[in-house]
């Protein structure tokens, strides 16, 4: 059988880089690394040509993976993750319509465009709330905010200091959760193991200090995660769920480069084998989809 | 393939197993993350500043 060619873009080798580029080198796959710091896609006069049968996007950047993931479309090869998905899960906004269009149960939030708007959004949905970038990860510029006072002071930085994207406002409830959330790991159609996040701080993710012990997916948390990929378009997914005393779980973000380098050992899951068993089925399922829309004359 | 070199910030002695150029590693020293930029001679900087889009 024919070697799988896979791409991978990425901006630095992390530990999860390393342990994905192991895991495809046990597979038997041929890996070629493309440094999106040093690509160049034509566009316009041409498509991008790459002699890959799949790539596999994990750039640090997230405006630089979605861009190539998008461009790598046009090369027609299938890409973990797909841009819909990772255009979806790249931006808290699109990710909460996306949840919703689905009824998935997650926290309720309001979007404003301006300081004032915004303000009132919070006083309705009533203190503490969250305060969220559209974009961004590992728990960076949340606010957790608990009065009127706070609310107008970090509006204002927001607004005066922020790039526009910052007077996007996205506010979230504050779910007194039991000082822990989950993050659950989707590979397609499987939930391959969870952790719980404990932290006495109330931003829980382990790039914050967050502990992780393992956590049983349950039917439950299966379900709910299954719900969640699907609605966001599904493939190689880090969920994090929170557990409300009284609404139970509750979908908070879906990640679409998944960091895991802290939950290989609670779970006892080897995900980068994991992640790589479906990297090349999606190859293979793109080489099957090719053979047919072009038949050998 | 095992390379000796120090930490450029704060020269703590540094065995790296297997390195790759692009590789993130944090120094067992002092904790900074270094960047791996060349193999041949091995040469280690000090990783970029976290960007706002960073992340998952």
């Amino acid at each position: 059988m024919t070697a799988i060619r896979v791409a991978v873009i990425l901006s630095r080798i992390r530990v999860e880089e390393k342990l994905l580029l192991s895991a495809l080198e046990a597979a038997g796959a041929v890996v070629q690394l493309l440094d999106d710091g040093e690509l160049v896609f034509p566009l316009g006069d041409g498509r991008p040509c790459l002699e890959a049968d799949v790539v596999l996007e994990r750039s640090l950047s997230a405006a630089r993976g979605l861009y190539a993931l998008r461009l790598l479309e046009l090369a027609g090869i299938p890409t973990v993750n797909r841009y819909a998905t990772a255009a979806t899960c790249a931006d808290k906004l699109l990710t909460t319509a996306a949840l919703t269009e689905a009824g998935v149960p997650q926290p309720r939030a309001r979007i404003a465009f301006t300081a004032e708007t915004a303000l009132n959004a919070i006083e309705e949905l009533g203190y503490p709330v969250v305060l969220k970038p559209v974009v961004g990860s590992w728990g960076r510029l949340l606010a957790r905010i608990n009065d009127r006072d706070a609310a107008e002071a970090v509006l204002e930085h927001k607004e005066t200091l922020g790039s526009y994207q910052h007077s996007i406002f996205y506010i979230q409830e504050y779910v007194a959760k039991p000082g822990r959330d989950i993050r659950a790991f989707v590979i397609g159609e499987e939930t391959v193991g969870a952790i719980y996040r404990q932290s006495p701080h109330w931003i829980t993710n382990t790039a914050r200090g967050g502990t992780a012990s393992r956590c049983e997916v349950t039917p439950e948390i299966h379900a709910l995660c299954q719900r969640a990929a699907q609605a966001v378009g599904g493939g190689v997914l880090a969920l994090d769920l929170m557990e409300d005393p009284d609404r139970g779980l509750l979908v908070n973000e879906v990640n679409h480069t998944m960091e895991f380098r802290n939950s290989i050992a609670p779970t006892g899951v080897d995900i980068p084998a994991r992640v790589v068993q479906y990297v090349l089925r999606q190859a293979r399922v793109g080489v099957a989809s090719q053979a047919v829309l072009e038949p050998a004359l | 393939m095992s390379y000796q070199t120090v930490c450029p910030e704060c020269e703590g002695d540094l065995t790296l197993d297997d390195p790759m150029v692009g590789e993130i590693l944090p120094c067992a020293f002092c904790g900074v993350d270094l960047e791996v930029t060349s193999l041949d001679p091995l040469q280690l900087e000090m990783a970029p500043e976290v960007e706002e889009d960073w992340g998952e």
